[in-house]
């Protein structure tokens, strides 16, 4: 970390918006409003996160103290801030989950394990042989903060405590799987 | 030295069978209704035949062994939860004598630590049990050779039943139900599987490992593990995990004086995704990096070994 906090330096910042009209313009205003000047905007239009979502990548300018106004003034407004400048999601986490995935709302699972750990799914598989109303198995891939990976598994484990389902862990959080 | 062989299973009657080979005497040897005493050492052939044609190891009561002349009392009762009887009397017995006492029995040393560990302070004999954790493998003595300070987590596959039947699964896609009757033909799991396949057994080895590495006297049970078990582990999940190089394992992880149990992810080709019956246990030691002990985690001779590796540390 530097400790000259006026100095002006770029940033990337990840979202993920809502597909609808409007959601891009309403991200960048917090941008402008807090003294970040724009750099560009990569919009990954047909890339689309499991969870309907639309990636977008935004380059700024500002200070690291403007940068950290930015981000919160973003997250106030409701936009899902996916990656800000250092701050990585560097740790990928595998995990199975079995149950009744299907009649237990899937998309709700997966925006529930989203919202309360602030990992992000990258990859889902869903194999259901004895069709949907059975139990079924969903392998999930997750990106985390570095560091974050217990407090993600713990707050899995309480989701699909909720719903009746079973987590299949990766060993050790954080180590070698 | 002579030894009292308490319990003629698969374990104990092992023990007997193969004590002259590492230069031990038996002088008593008892089952649950009978025993066989002789302070000049019985004739283990014998005892052995007459437990296998009349159900019997001698005339002598279970009561006459315990207060038989012998140094080294072997401790291979069945594993019992809560009060670890009778198995927890029969070291308390042995240790309020001056005599040493060699456990295969999990009870005691899972159940209650601490009770075995103040008994052992009064006495001038000592407690071993590395038969307890993984059969034949040298976990605890190798723990205790680095000292358990240095060790900061152990996890592994301590279940050879469990074992079996996940990586069955995953190699021929085939379902629990089926997997399970398969490994009871083959007597690899029990006619009453419940505390290999619900993570009972695996819990108590990661609750004898966690005791001996508690560096604050901190007494640990069964109840202070998380325990899962594999009954529910579908074909599909299995699919899952190898559709992505990995595997499921039912893994026992103590780490800064947690115990958890559960069927874990590992990736195919990592050290603790072992085939078959195998066990193995990692160990993350301070200064050395991962150490990995693999073989075989059960059987009466390979329990045996270890018992009679105890009795010669002593
Ligand atoms: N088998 C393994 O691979 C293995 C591995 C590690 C640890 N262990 C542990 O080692 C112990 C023995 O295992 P095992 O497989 O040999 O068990 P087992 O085949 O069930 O044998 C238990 C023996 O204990 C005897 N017994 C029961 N209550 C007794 C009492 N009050 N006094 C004297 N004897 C009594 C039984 O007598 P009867 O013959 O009259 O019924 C039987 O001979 C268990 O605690 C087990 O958890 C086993």
């Amino acid at each position: 970390m530097s400790d000259s906090t006026d100095e002006v330096r770029s940033y990337t910042v990840r979202l993920e918006l809502v597909d609808e009209p409007g959601e891009l313009l309403r991200a960048l205003e917090p941008i402008a409003n807090n003294g970040g000047n724009l750099l560009s905007i990569f919009h990954e239009r047909g890339n689309v996160t499991p969870r309907g979502h639309i990636p977008v990548e935004v380059d700024l300018e500002a200070t690291p103290e403007r940068f950290d106004d930015i981000v919160d003034a973003l997250r106030d407004a409701g936009i899902n801030v996916i990656q800000a400048g250092a701050e990585q999601y560097s740790e990928a986490l595998t995990i199975i989950l079995t149950g009744h995935l299907v009649n237990t709302d899937l998309s709700d699972t997966l925006s529930r394990i989203h919202e309360s750990t602030d990992a992000t799914v990258t990859d889902l598989s869903l194999s259901a042989p004895e069709g949907t109303d059975d139990a079924s198995s969903a392998r999930i891939r997750l990106a985390t903060e570095e560091g974050a990976v217990t407090e993600t598994m713990s707050a899995i484990r309480t989701v699909a405590g909720d719903k009746d389902l079973r987590v299949i862990e990766p060993l050790a959080a954080g180590g070698e799987a | 030295m002579r030894l009292a062989v308490i319990g003629a299973g698969a374990v104990g009657s092992s023990v007997v069978e193969l004590a002259s080979d590492h230069g031990h005497s038996v002088t008593a040897f008892a089952d649950s209704s009978s025993a066989v005493i002789d302070s000049a050492g019985i004739d283990a052939a014998e005892a052995l035949d007459r437990k296998r044609i009349d159900g019997v190891v001698g005339s002598g009561t279970p009561e006459d062994a315990l207060s038989a002349e012998y140094d080294v009392l072997v401790e291979a009762t069945p594993t019992t939860l809560g009060d670890a009887e009778p198995g927890f009397s029969h070291v308390q017995a042995a240790l309020e004598r001056d005599r040493h006492a060699v456990l295969a029995n999990k009870g005691p040393v899972a159940e209650r630590y601490a009770d075995v560990r103040a008994l052992e302070r009064e006495s001038e004999g000592s407690v071993l049990f590395e038969a307890t954790v993984g059969g034949a493998m040298p976990i605890l003595s190798t723990i205790d050779d680095f000292d358990p300070s240095h060790i900061t987590a152990v996890r592994g596959v301590l279940n050879g039943t469990a074992n079996f039947i996940l990586s069955r699964m995953a190699t021929e896609g085939l379902d629990y139900e089926h997997v399970l009757a398969e490994a009871q033909d083959l007597g690899v799991a029990e006619a009453d599987p419940t505390f290999d396949v619900d993570g009972t057994d695996a819990a108590l080895k990661g609750v004898i490992i966690a005791n001996v590495l508690s560096d604050d006297g901190t007494e640990y049970t069964l109840e202070d593990a998380e325990v899962e078990g594999i009954q529910e582990i579908s074909g599909s999940a299995l699919e899952l995990a190898r559709a992505d190089g990995r595997t499921v394992r039912l893994i026992a992880e103590v780490v800064e004086g947690s115990v958890r149990v559960g069927p874990r992810l590992v990736p195919d080709n990592a050290p603790l995704a072992v085939s078959g019956t195998r066990n193995i246990a990692q160990l993350e030691t301070e200064h050395a990096g991962q150490l990995n002990i693999s073989g075989r985690g059960a059987g009466g001779p390979e329990t045996a070994s270890a018992v009679l590796a105890d009795i010669g540390r002593l």
